[in-house]
């Protein structure tokens, strides 16, 4: 029963990580990813997708899809309708479930983030409606499988599962919500174990949405650099399996790592604009810190949410600068939005995975895009491949619409 | 303490602006006349409830946020306000609100219409439609309307969604993190909403609008009523197809107290209707299906058949109600409301907790 909760736990449970897969532009599965983020590369490439000769901006982060989707519990009729969003989520899923090693089961609740779910099927039915509106072939399968719930349950069949299924489209702090939530869920004693995470797929309606919102760089992706002019788009999802302490060491699983803390605020100055000074970003790692009992010093590194756009890298570095005072002289910060864009829905999942990927790993992911230091944004930027010493990373989500979440992850010894 | 009260209603429906509208159609049961919708390249229209203007323009729509913003959000705006009505949270006020927004469809307007314009030139589409057609725009909306509100999220899905979205709220009240929780589920109509209604169940009758209810820890504030369960949320899936779903979200709420309300969700799609009729086939006792009344609301009409549930206890009407959500692609979900006085006292059958309350409708 949902209502009311089960007691709760006298302690609150550890959460921790057993299973992380990954799909973005640099690769499929952890190890191209990894390398990828290391070295700091970059995965932009001409938009083939769809038509962009319209478009100031052309380029984007796409995922090479592998010819045959990941091998799972699916009948032939929904394999054959996969669309693009369902198999980038798989692929996550898959990996995950995988590296988790956890079995088919009843009840293992799946939080999902996304902004956009099957929107390239909805493309499609809206062009048919639109073009040729007397023809009804796939529409109604369209009408159907569009919805984020399809995938959702995709991932349920896929991996022999039955559990809820919540989707949380919180625009760009989706991702970080979906994993934030599964984490509340664990930790205030209302499940054992989550799967969780965000996907996202390139599409032509969010490609134009931020082109007709000159959002998009036309030239190179680079956060906090004083020469950047927008965001990159890209594409992929990250999935997570997360379970209690308790639970992960009852079965003796490989433990990646430990999330232990989460904050999430909402920033009501504007619809897609952050308050400039960064308030509601300086809450919510505020509040993260104080849910994972550790103080700016204690953090190694800041996964910020770093756009590219003007106004949300001077925001977000005023508010790392508010909230990390002295310490953020030396506090390594960077942007992976540098080397696979901006996921969306995808972008906090993955960003938590990158930062699980180094904390495991022991280096910063450098945002080798950024040049020239930007007064507005006096970070110690991280543009260069090395190899650190991490305990504790942080991760910042904002989206449009204004909310703030911050995932604090540490490393597993 | 693990109790969670209702402190308010509000609903945007065909019915008009407001729950006074609201509650006489659900009380007449007549369904609500039915507009044509015009749909492109056909010559017969398409069936629909539509929204009627409001009798006075809500104060609301005049904020600055909410001047551009898509009807959608007018319509989650007014219910949100209404159902906070009775309770101290204006921006001057130390009440700490946590809002949920649920959306199915969601913004289809502007994306109908940004889609419409990137299709015929992304170079000249309009910046200003594309963030009003993010799925988090609503919810961003009526938070900066409400101010101290800490807590917002979007849940999508399908309509039994909303159900999940009342226990979340309880939640976030149980672990203190607000102090009141506002739930609202929206949906806003177009021709292409309904065409890709029309494409899944020919006989549905689109409709939209918005229902909103505020919850809260302390039963002073309560409209008297009580939330008094939220089952599982039953996945359809391989392993659970949409009748084993229905059938174990009734088994769930268990037996219920004499006289006790079903608001259910049937409408006029006999084929999507199945699973839930099956799974209530021994009803005997009184039942609303408000989307034969108001029609297919989608996310909004599962946020009706909570308000209509809560609004039939509050006024004394019936002892208990149970709202029933058996979604169109996503899970079976339901919760049971009961009568309570300002003490947190269970009204219900004279007083008696429910547990020991006469049974009916032992599940099928």
């Amino acid at each position: 029963m949902l209502f009311p909760p089960a007691r709760q736990p006298a302690t609150a449970h550890r959460v921790v990580i057993t299973g992380a897969g990954v799909v973005t532009a640099l690769g499929v599965g952890w190890k191209p990813n990894s390398e990828g983020f290391r070295a700091g590369r970059t995965a932009f490439r001409p938009v083939t997708l769809f038509d962009v000769s319209r478009h100031r901006v052309r380029m984007a982060a796409t995922v090479d899809l592998p010819p045959t989707p990941p091998p799972a519990r699916l009948s032939a009729r929904q394999l054959a309708r996969l669309d693009r969003a369902g198999v980038l989520l798989l692929l996550a899923a898959c990996e995950a479930w995988k590296q988790a090693g956890w079995e088919s089961a009843e009840n293992i609740p799946l939080v999902l983030g996304t902004t956009s779910g099957g929107m390239l099927l909805g493309e499609d039915y809206f062009r048919q409606a639109v073009q040729t509106p007397r023809h009804h072939r796939h529409q109604p399968t369209r009408a159907f499988h569009y919805q984020a719930q399809t995938q959702g349950r995709l991932v349920l069949d896929a991996l022999g599962i039955d559990g809820s299924i919540t989707l949380l489209s919180n625009a760009c702090a989706s991702g970080a919500t979906a994993i934030g939530h599964a984490w509340e869920l664990i930790h205030h004693g209302q499940a054992e174990c989550v799967f969780a995470g965000g996907y996202d797929v390139l599409s032509e309606f969010v490609f134009s949405g931020f082109g007709a919102l000159q959002a998009l760089s036309p030239t190179l992706c680079r956060p906090f650099d004083a020469r950047r002019d927008g965001l990159a788009i890209g594409e992929g999802a990250a999935m997570m399996a997360l379970e209690t302490l308790e639970r992960a060491r009852r079965r003796d699983a490989i433990i990646l790592g430990e999330i232990v803390g989460y904050g999430v605020t909402i920033d009501r100055h504007h619809l897609t604009q952050p308050h400039p000074e960064g308030d509601a970003a300086l809450a919510t790692m505020r509040l993260a810190c104080h849910a994972a009992r550790v103080t700016p010093d204690d953090i190694d590194y800041v996964n910020a949410h770093g756009t590219g756009t003007p106004l949300n890298d001077s925001a977000e570095a005023l508010a790392i600068r508010r909230w990390a005072g002295e310490r953020a002289a030396s506090l390594p910060v960077s942007s992976t939005k540098a080397a696979v864009g901006h996921l969306l829905g995808a972008a906090g999942a993955v960003e938590s995975a990158v930062c699980l990927m180094a904390l495991r790993e022991q280096w910063l992911p450098p945002e080798t895009t950024f040049r020239i230091f930007d007064p507005a944004c006096n970070l110690a930027i991280v543009n260069k491949p090395r190899d650190a010493r991490l305990e504790v990373a942080l991760s910042n989500s904002f989206g449009f619409g204004g909310v703030n979440a911050t995932l604090i992850l540490r490393r597993w010894t | 303490m693990s109790r969670i009260y209702v402190a308010g209603l509000g609903a945007v429906s065909p019915a008009g602006w407001g729950i006074a509208a609201f509650r006489q159609a659900v009380e007449k049961r007549t369904p609500l006349p039915i507009d044509p919708l015009e749909r492109p390249g056909w010559e017969k229209p398409l069936r629909a409830r539509l929204i009627p203007a409001p009798v006075a323009r809500p104060a609301s729509m005049s904020h600055p946020r909410l001047r551009r913003a898509s009807p959608i959000t007018h319509y989650a705006a007014a219910a949100a306000l209404e159902a906070l009505s009775g309770l101290q949270a204006g921006p001057d006020s130390a009440n700490r609100v946590g809002l949920i927004v649920c959306l199915q469809s969601g913004c289809v307007r502007y994306s109908y219409r940004f889609f419409e314009e990137v299709l015929a030139d992304p170079a000249t589409a309009s910046p200003l439609l594309f963030p009003e057609t993010v799925f988090a725009a609503p919810a961003s909306h009526a938070a900066a309307l409400l101010v101290n509100t800490p807590l917002v999220y979007t849940l999508i899905g399908d309509p039994a969604s909303f159900v999940q979205a009342l226990a979340l709220g309880a939640a976030w009240l149980l672990q203190e993190r607000v102090d009141t929780c506002l739930i609202v589920g929206a949906e806003e109509i177009n021709w292409l909403r309904a065409d890709a209604l029309w494409h899944l169940e020919h006989a549905a009758i689109i409709s939209g609008g918005a229902g909103a209810l505020s919850l809260c820890r302390d039963p002073a504030l309560s409209m008297g009523v009580e939330l008094e369960r939220v089952t599982e949320a039953h996945s359809f899936s391989a392993r659970k197809n949409r009748t084993q779903a229905a059938r174990a979200m009734r088994a769930e709420l268990g037996e219920g107290v004499a006289g006790e309300l079903l608001c259910d969700g049937l409408g006029d799609s006999p084929r999507a209707d199945g699973p839930e009729k099956a799974a209530w086939s021994d009803w005997v006792g009184p039942r609303f299906s408000v989307k034969r009344i108001l029609g297919e609301g989608l996310m909004a009409a599962s946020a009706w058949q909570c308000v209509a549930a809560c609004d039939a206890v509050a006024t004394g009407r019936f002892p208990a109600a149970i709202a029933s959500l058996v979604g169109c692609n996503q899970q079976a979900i339901g919760s049971r409301f009961l009568a309570c006085s300002k003490t947190g006292h269970r009204t219900c059958s004279e007083a008696k907790a429910v547990g020991s309350c006469l049974r009916i409708g032992r599940p099928g």
